[in-house]
């Protein structure tokens, strides 16, 4: 049983025009096994908060606090905070030429673990679940989402969460981009872990269609910086309806 | 950090580092064709950088070069067995400079010759085809040479030679390469200097009518190496792969000029050249030159230098040039690209858990592994990604006692 409690987080960027704030006061506690599905406006901050959990340098916290069971996650660096079970499937995921898909899972898990994966469970472990993200073991041999598409890019992301099983993951708009049979597919893959491993998850979205495959617990309304509204599913489908026009008119 | 670009070569800050720009134009100060090129020292000056060919070079180290040895210490070289068809002598001057491929470019070629402790003549018998490597280990332990060397590959002829230079020394040489018709050789120069070794070479090839050379270059070690290519495209349908790879660290100047020489027609040439650099004061230079000459119709050409600077301080210069005399080619561009490392890569390795020094070494080994795999050696290629892991290692502990 894993709980990430975030408190009153800001957080800021260096811009050419100045300092900008970005996260207003951020408040939000996820626990094992439960989906929080984050939806609010372009712009609102929603990647922000992605990043600042898993420590991009550009982003510095001005106040709060992170909390992963009990330990500070601001202190730890971003290999550290992997290797303590965050994980962040990014929205825009970073190529990295020359590196093989194969060559950077195997390194990852070995530094997560700590110790190398036994080979052939591994190799076992790696096929399984490409099969189930349906994806050609042929990219096995490709750089790490060279010349990948987006849907392709999503699913490698998908995939890494299944090897590395952390114990909260952020999904940042892994549902942008996919077809719809990759959506099921991979919100399968998403389903499957939290069966498995007891995973958290933290789901950023513009659309309620990946709600239907991955139910919330709770969907917060993201707006300048904050959550605005707390509730359940049905919050989703009226912010589909309504957008986000009230929210805007009061912030 | 200093990065001089004298093409449309892009300092790229955060994404993905190479951003290549091609076909940009460069009108050089002169052309090629009228370099001069001598056997005779007299014929040049003593540099003073102001020169074309000499000014990014690491002039203060590289000066002994530009006179006879001190002392008459002979090269510290060995070959390995050498298979049928193959043979090893010692030839005088006269009849080098009767068969060299090129004259010399600069004075340093030109001294490597006149003052040479031995020239020696590795030939390869017509329709020889050799399949084993035939490796020439340099192994200084302080020398200071001048010498000379001559490859010849006879008709139909194809082999693998490689030279593997380590320990320290203090090097002016020359090396002809001449391809008969129809020949092939893979040419792979090592230098793993240790780190106080001076090293200025030059290697002028010509290739015969559809001959083939691929050569590859690899400077890790030295504290100056300035390594000059030049290959003449005589005879028609010939064809050359040049690769680089180098690696300079903190103290280290490594010079690499190319110039392809497209003087027949329908040939083909592909230069490929990337460096990493990492510490203040490391310091590389590529300068590639291609000049397609009026006969030379229907070429191909295609060279590109790329550069990714790893920390602070370190500089690399990089200046393709392309001269086209003749409106009928197939093709010809050329790309220089310097970059950062970069962030964004670092940033998605380590949100897996992968440590910053980790990240750093796939990222390097991503950047140099297509460029490893076109050795064609495999002992070479393994060793290599050893050796370059290893340079890494030194960036981390410069890293480290920043701290
Ligand atoms: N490095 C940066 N430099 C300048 N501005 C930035 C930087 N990073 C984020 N911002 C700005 O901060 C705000 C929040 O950006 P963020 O990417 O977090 O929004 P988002 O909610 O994820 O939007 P979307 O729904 O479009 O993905 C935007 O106005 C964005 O332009
Ligand atoms: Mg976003």
């Amino acid at each position: 049983m894993s709980t990430l409690e975030i408190r009153n987080l800001h957080a800021s960027v260096e811009t050419p025009e100045g300092t900008k704030q970005i996260l207003k006061g951020v408040d939000l506690t996820i626990k094992s096994g439960e989906t929080h599905a984050i939806m609010g406006p372009n712009g609102s901050g929603k990647s922000t908060l992605a990043y600042s959990l898993a420590g991009h340098p550009k982003y510095e916290i001005t106040e709060g606090s992170v909390l992963l069971d009990g330990e500070d996650v601001l202190e730890m660096s971003v290999d550290e905070r992997a290797k303590a079970g965050l994980f962040l499937a990014m929205q825009y995921p970073v190529e990295v030429p020359g590196v093989s898909v194969s060559n950077f899972l195997r390194t990852a898990k070995t530094a997560i673990d700590g110790e190398a994966p036994k080979l052939r469970t591994w190799v076992k472990d790696v096929k399984a679940s490409m099969e189930q993200l349906r994806m050609d073991p042929a990219f096995n041999e490709r750089g790490v989402n060279e010349g990948f598409s987006g849907g392709e890019k999503k699913r490698h992301e998908i995939l890494q969460m299944e090897l590395l099983s952390p114990k909260i993951a952020i999904l940042d708009e892994t549902d942008s981009g996919l077809d719809v049979d990759a959506l099921r597919i991979v919100s399968e893959g998403v389903n499957r872990v939290k069966e498995n491993t007891g995973l958290g998850v933290m789901l950023i979205t513009h659309y309620t269609r990946i709600l239907n495959y991955i139910t919330p617990d709770f969907v917060h309304v993201f707006v300048d910086g904050k959550i605005a509204e707390e509730g359940g599913p049905e919050l989703a489908e009226r912010l589909e309806a309504e957008g986000y026009d009230r929210f805007l008119a009061s912030a | 950090m200093t990065l001089t670009d004298h093409s449309k070569a892009v300092l790229d800050g955060s994404h993905s580092h190479g951003a290549s720009v091609g076909g940009g134009e460069f009108v050089p100060e002169s052309s090629r064709a009228a370099r001069l090129t001598s056997f005779d020292p007299e014929a040049f000056g003593v540099p003073t950088g102001r020169e074309e060919e000499w000014r990014f070079a690491a002039l203060k180290d590289l000066k002994p070069l530009f006179g006879a040895a001190e002392g008459d210490a002979v090269a510290p070289w060995s070959v390995s067995d050498l298979p049928a068809g193959v043979t090893l002598e010692e030839i005088d001057r006269d009849a080098f400079v009767a068969g060299a491929a090129r004259e010399p470019g600069d004075l340093l070629g030109a001294v490597a010759v006149a003052h040479a402790s031995g020239i020696a003549r590795l030939s390869v018998a017509p329709s020889t085809v050799v399949d084993e490597p035939i490796t020439v280990t340099v192994k200084g332990s302080g020398e200071d040479v001048r010498h000379a060397m001559s490859v010849e590959v006879g008709e139909n002829a194809e082999a693998t030679v490689i030279v593997d230079r380590a320990g320290t020394a203090t090097v002016g040489e020359f090396v002809s390469v001449v391809l008969g018709q129809n020949a092939s050789l893979n040419l792979v120069l090592l230098q793993q200097w240790d780190d106080d070794a001076v090293h200025g070479g030059e290697v002028v090839a010509s290739l015969g009518k559809d001959a083939r050379l691929r050569g590859s270059v690899v400077t890790l070690g030295g504290k100056a190496v300035r390594l000059n290519s030049t290959v003449t495209l005589a005879g028609e349908g010939s064809s050359v792969d040049l690769f680089g790879l180098y690696f300079a660290d903190q103290g280290q100047h490594f010079e690499h000029q190319v110039f392809v020489d497209h003087a027949a027609p329908n040939a083909r040439s592909r230069v490929t050249y990337k460096g990493a650099l990492a510490g203040a004061s490391a310091r590389t230079v590529w300068i590639g030159d291609v000049l397609i000459r009026k006969a030379a119709e229907g070429t191909d050409t295609y060279e590109l230098n790329r550069n990714l600077v790893l920390t602070e301080g370190a500089r690399a210069d990089s200046v393709p040039n392309l001269e086209i005399e003749t409106g009928e080619i197939e093709g010809a561009g050329h790309a220089s690209a310097t970059g950062r490392f970069d962030e964004e890569q670092t940033f998605y390795l380590r949100s897996r858990g992968i440590s910053e020094e980790m990240a750093r070494r796939l990222v390097v080994r991503g950047f140099f592994a297509d460029l490893v795999h076109e050795i064609g050696v495999p002992s070479v290629e393994e060793s290599l990604l050893k050796a370059i892991d290893i340079e890494l290692e030194h960036v981390n502990e410069l890293e480290s006692a920043d701290d």
